[in-house]
């Protein structure tokens, strides 16, 4: 069964049409790369999937229920973790505080007055750390992270409610080839293991080609083209409005075992 | 030509430069390149004066520029690209290409609007729109912009094809091959190599606020140990 | 009808004036961001220049208009002089340190002006030419107040094409945005930003002059108009010149109307309307979400307990407190109650700032709220002490509930703002209804129970109560709710893509900060037996704010220190004759000196000694 259903999302923003009629389907385990040029509407796409920008039409579906009008902290609760293209931590707190506040939110106890937050969920929250290998770093204060070890953070804090869907805007941008192979590869291993649905934006052509499924292109907010790597590459109208002459990245033709 | 000896910079009691020496001769072309973090962005910051705890020796033209306020940095003839583009949003393309204007000087190419309306065609088209009314691309295009109309001789461009689809990369590459031919040097940081390779005549590596490599793109393919080592491509 | 007309246009009199002023506020804070207090200052002192310049030289017309000219200039250059010397410093400086630094200026500019021009009011001489009225529709209106309706939008036009045809326009356009981006184009900001500054003082200067022939010249006028000042910028959106001039208009039309059917609605009206506008437009008219390009903050540590040391002297420290009637003269206990009620009142301050991230101008309004309620509960429900102290706190909570739910809608200066509204609200009602809260006369007569009458055992109570309050609020800073809190103010998107309802929190919050704060109101309320409306007031907020700033805002125990620095500081100062000088004087140093506050400072002193002594030991 399809984890997220998506049909004809429509948006204009003071009558440019920034999204017209956008359809599509997540299957569950399924790693889908939203691309298109700047300005084509991914990023408004991504917004209404997640609940900061209300669609004029269409809907949106997860497992079954309907997410248009739901506010954006309902439909974490829900099970949709989500990653930013800049990192939002909580800077003033610890990486294993971070963790925590996020269990503590799925727990439904940040009203209460008079525990001490430092000592809530600590086991899971290392474990959380453990997964993505950063137990080292647990009481590191945040503000004094590396990007990529800030990106990796915000994995274990989506993944803290055991989502079933995973959003990532632009998970590797700012990042080095090297911490982009690596978080992604990361990523690709736990949505393996937890059976997660992922969708991503990505610019980085190398990340989208080694790690999606599945690629979705937009163009000036309507679906061009829908398919795998290959077919992806090998589109003319996509080459034409948005991947050039493939003279800046790697264009080898592998592609992720899907 | 641009020289910096020995700079390091921190922020908030973290260092972020170590002693970072390179230079950039006039008509070249370097690639910064490094791991985010590696501190390719405070090495121009550092440069351009915006960066207020450094120590070391920035030397342009002979000239020491090292404590000077940005504007006079500026002024000698060192622009900058910072980014994130930082396109004044309210403004509209015109009014951001004024905020840029300086007189010409002798020794640089001399930029009118008319000038860079043919280098950047979709700017003319949107000349009139508010900055915040670009596409990222044209964003990135507008900064490149802004920052000729003040005739500078060496650009500094910070990580210029970072968001931008590849198409629009491509075409700055073009843009990039057309300003050295005019005669303009430039330091060029990057994260996409391939990129780099395109319009580079030379690479810088640095890592942990060192420069850890410095030579051409040939020795550098030559050792592929330097490459995985401080870039892991 | 007429009469109507008649009413309009004297709406549209005031307007210019208060645009005058408000427009050289916004576009100081467009430029500089910073939110300056002291602009009611550069009013008066346009004002005074002006009457002093008008009487002197008795020249007519030529001479009336000369003054007015020559008051404004003066009042730039002022604006300069404090711009190149002090404003300068701080533009990197955190808003509180901006703010607090202005109003430092206010309380020196004040006792200036009293030096030199001594305390009475001054009836400023009519327009020459201009000193009539003419009949429109039968009603008489001044010839000048239609002078002031031309003069209003003439500047406002001034000021367009200045910032839209001009190289210098453009800008500072664009520093209102991205100060640093415009200095690595090449443009000397600092210059700019001096300008800028000069002109907004310049502005204000001629709204001071233009007041002259209107109404009297007194050493009042500074923070009656800045009241009404921040109100205009903030509905017309704050850095828009056009939406000060639409606010004023708005405020002061509808303002001449309302006080034909409640005469005492002009001390709230603005507050209302401003109140109305920021729910149904959260930046104002004209307004728009400010750049991210501000001043870098520097990261903040996590939070820690106390080391054991740290608890050990806290312990002693507490225990020396409560022994202190045991040996203490009877004056000292008056002093410590100050002081337990000041670190109170800062230590909820500072919880709402430092712990949510809410920046409140307006604090004093629940310390005031929970005074008032136990003076009324004494004085019209005959409640004992006990009883009524209870109302206190619970009449700060209420009064947080309802005006947080407007303000945790906002943030940054928009929140500061609103709550400064919301202060001056209730201000304005305690000091007009006479027949309920006395008015400027107070509530006398609200004393202490009788075994709780002598300085030592009130002392006990005022401990018990306070040192509470502070136990609470520290516990719950460490508590998931305060985590959630301070979680909000590092990132309200991570805050709600964690599924955190951040604005109920903060309303959560902010109800609890009120509520604290009206604990310390009743505590003071029955140290000193009455309250009065300054117990509400811009300046006792202010206190609070300096006090926090003292202390350092990064630290829990930093309002404690604060307060306790505030305190002595008050308590030796206000003896002096020109004391509001000498207090300026000393908040300006410590904002340039000290920007981390005096438990910033005490840490920077040690780890400099720590250093010198390492490196003493490498070197032996």
């Amino acid at each position: 069964m399809n984890v997220l259903e998506v049909r004809g999302l429509s948006k204009s923003f003071g009558g440019i049409q920034a999204v017209s009629d956008v359809s599509f389907d997540l299957g569950e385990g399924e790693f889908l790369a939203l691309i298109g040029p700047n300005g084509a509407g991914k990023t408004t796409c991504f917004n209404m999937l997640n609940g900061y920008l209300k669609p004029d039409r269409g809907s949106v579906k997860l497992g079954g229920r309907e997410l248009i009008g739901v506010k954006p902290r309902r439909i974490w609760r829900m099970g949709v973790g989500r990653t930013f293209q800049i990192t939002e931590t909580f800077r003033s707190m610890t990486v294993l505080e971070n963790v925590q506040m996020a269990l503590i939110s799925h727990h439904r106890e940040t009203g209460n007055l008079f525990s001490r937050a430092t000592r809530m969920h600590v086991d899971k929250a290392m474990s959380l750390l453990e997964t993505i290998s950063m137990a080292d770093y647990a009481n590191r204060a945040c503000s004094e992270l590396a990007y990529g070890d800030l990106k990796r953070l915000e994995l274990a804090v989506a993944l803290a409610h055991e989502p079933k869907l995973l959003l990532m805007d632009e998970p590797t941008a700012g990042m080095a080839p090297s911490e982009r192979i690596a978080l992604m590869a990361l990523t690709a291993e736990i949505v393996a293991r937890e059976r997660l649905s992922v969708i991503f934006t990505e610019h980085d052509m190398d990340v989208v080609f080694a790690h999606s499924h599945r690629i979705i292109v937009l163009n000036r907010g309507e679906l061009i083209a829908e398919g795998t790597g290959d077919e992806i590459r090998a589109n003319p109208h996509v080459q034409e409005v948005y991947l050039g002459g493939g003279t800046v990245f790697e264009n080898t033709g592998a592609t992720a075992d899907a | 030509m641009l020289e910096v000896s020995n700079l390091t910079a921190s922020y908030g009691g973290a260092s972020i430069l170590n002693g970072i020496s390179l230079e950039v001769r006039n008509d070249q072309v370097v690639a910064l390149l490094g791991r985010n973090g590696a501190g390719k962005s405070t090495t121009m910051k550092s440069i351009m004066g915006l960066v207020r705890q450094k120590s070391g020796s920035v030397k342009y033209d002979g000239v020491e520029v090292m404590g000077r306020e940005s504007y006079l940095i500026c002024r000698t003839g060192l622009g900058y690209v910072p980014e994130d583009r930082r396109v004044f949003t309210d403004l509209t393309v015109e009014e951001n290409l004024e905020v840029g204007r300086r007189d010409a000087r002798d020794d640089a190419p001399v930029w009118t609007i008319e000038r860079l309306y043919e280098l950047f065609p979709n700017l003319k088209e949107r000349r009139r729109n508010l900055g915040k009314q670009l596409s990222g691309g044209e964003q990135q295009m507008l900064t490149i912009a802004r920052t000729l109309m003040g005739n500078p001789k060496t650009i500094l461009l910070d990580e210029p094809s970072e968001g931008i689809a590849p198409v629009i990369v491509e075409q700055m590459a073009r843009v990039i091959a057309q300003l050295k031919s005019e005669g303009l040097s430039i330091l060029l940081s990057e994260q996409n190599l391939h990129f780099a390779r395109l319009v580079c005549d030379r690479a810088c590596i640095i890592e942990k606020g060192q420069v850890r490599y410095d030579g051409t793109f040939a020795d550098l393919d030559a050792n592929p140990d330097i490459s995985s080592q401080y870039l892991a491509v | 009808m007429s009469f109507y007309f008649a009413q309009l246009l004297t709406g549209l009199a005031n307007a210019s004036s208060l645009f005058l002023i408000s427009c050289g506020l916004s576009i100081i804070f467009g430029v500089t961001r910073i939110v300056n207090f002291a602009h009611g200052s550069f009013y008066m002192i346009g004002a005074y220049v002006a009457y002093s310049t008008i009487t002197t030289l008795d020249f007519g017309i030529l001479g009336f208009w000369g003054g007015v000219i020559f008051a404004s200039i003066v009042v730039g250059l002022v604006g300069l002089l404090v711009e190149v010397t002090i404003l300068r410093r701080i533009y990197h400086a955190p808003e509180l340190f901006q703010l607090v630094a202005t109003f430092g200026l206010v309380l020196i500019i004040q006792d200036l002006t009293l030096a030199i021009w001594g305390p009475q009011d001054y009836l400023g001489p009519r327009a020459p030419g201009l000193d009539r009225a003419v009949r429109i529709f039968g009603e008489p209106i001044p010839e000048y107040d239609l002078a002031l309706i031309v003069i209003g939008p003439l500047v406002l036009a001034a000021i367009w094409v200045l910032f839209h045809r001009t190289r210098w326009g453009v800008l500072v356009r664009a520093a209102t945005q991205d100060r640093e981006m415009i200095g690595a184009l090449g443009v000397n900001q600092a210059w700019l930003f001096s300008a800028a500054f000069m002109l907004g003082a310049f502005l204000a200067g001629l709204g001071g002059a233009l007041q002259v022939p209107r109404e009297s010249v007194n050493l009042q006028m500074d923070l009656s108009v800045i009241g009404q000042a921040f109100v205009v910028v903030v509905i017309g959106g704050m850095g828009s010149v056009t939406g000060a001039f639409v606010a004023a208009v708005l405020i002061s039309v509808l303002n001449a109307f309302a006080v034909l059917l409640f005469p005492q609605i002009s001390l709230v009206l603005p507050f209302l309307v401003m109140a109305v506008v920021l729910i149904v437009r959260p930046y104002g008219l004209f307004g728009k979400p400010g750049s991210g390009h501000g001043p870098a903050a520097e990261p903040e540590q996590p939070m820690r307990l106390m080391s054991k040391g740290e608890a050990g002297l806290l312990a002693v420290f507490v225990a020396l407190l409560a022994l202190s009637p045991l040996f203490a003269a009877n004056y000292t206990m008056v002093l410590l109650i100050d002081l337990l009620v000041a670190t109170l009142f800062a230590v909820s301050l500072h919880f709402l700032m430092g712990v949510g991230g809410m920046v409140s101008f307006g604090h004093a309004a629940y310390f005031g709220l929970g005074a008032y309620a136990a003076a009324l509960g004494v004085k019209f429900l005959g409640l004992g002490m006990i009883p009524a102290m209870i109302l206190g706190p619970i009449a700060g909570g209420l009064g947080a509930l309802l005006f947080g739910w407007f303000c945790v809608r906002l943030s940054g200066v928009y929140l500061a703002m609103l709550t400064l509204a919301a202060a001056q609200i209730l201000w304005g009602v305690t000091f007009q209804w006479q027949e309920f809260t006395g008015g400027d006369d107070g509530i006398l007569g609200v004393w202490p129970a009788s075994w709780a009458k002598s300085n030592q055992a009130y002392f006990y109570v005022a401990f018990v109560l306070c040192l509470g309050g502070i136990w609470l609020l520290q516990r719950v800073a460490h508590s998931p709710f305060g985590y959630t809190l301070r979680g909000g103010r590092d990132s309200a998107i991570r805050a709600e893509a964690i599924g955190i309802n951040l604005k109920r929190h903060q309303w959560m919050g902010f109800t609890l900060a009120g509520a604290v704060a009206g604990l310390a109101g009743v505590v003071f309320a029955f140290s000193k037996g009455s309250v009065f409306p300054d117990t509400l007031a811009i300046s006792k907020s202010v206190d609070g704010l300096v006090m926090v700033l003292l202390g350092g805002i990064h630290s829990l125990a930093g309002p404690i220190l604060g307060a306790g620095v505030f305190v002595l500081i008050e308590d030796w100062v206000t003896k002096l004759e020109f004391w509001r000088f000498i207090f300026g004087v000393i908040i300006l140093v410590v904002v340039l000196a000290a920007p981390d506050g005096v438990a910033g400072g005490v840490s920077r002193l040690r780890g400099l000694f720590s250093r010198r002594t390492k490196d003493g030991e490498a070197a032996q």
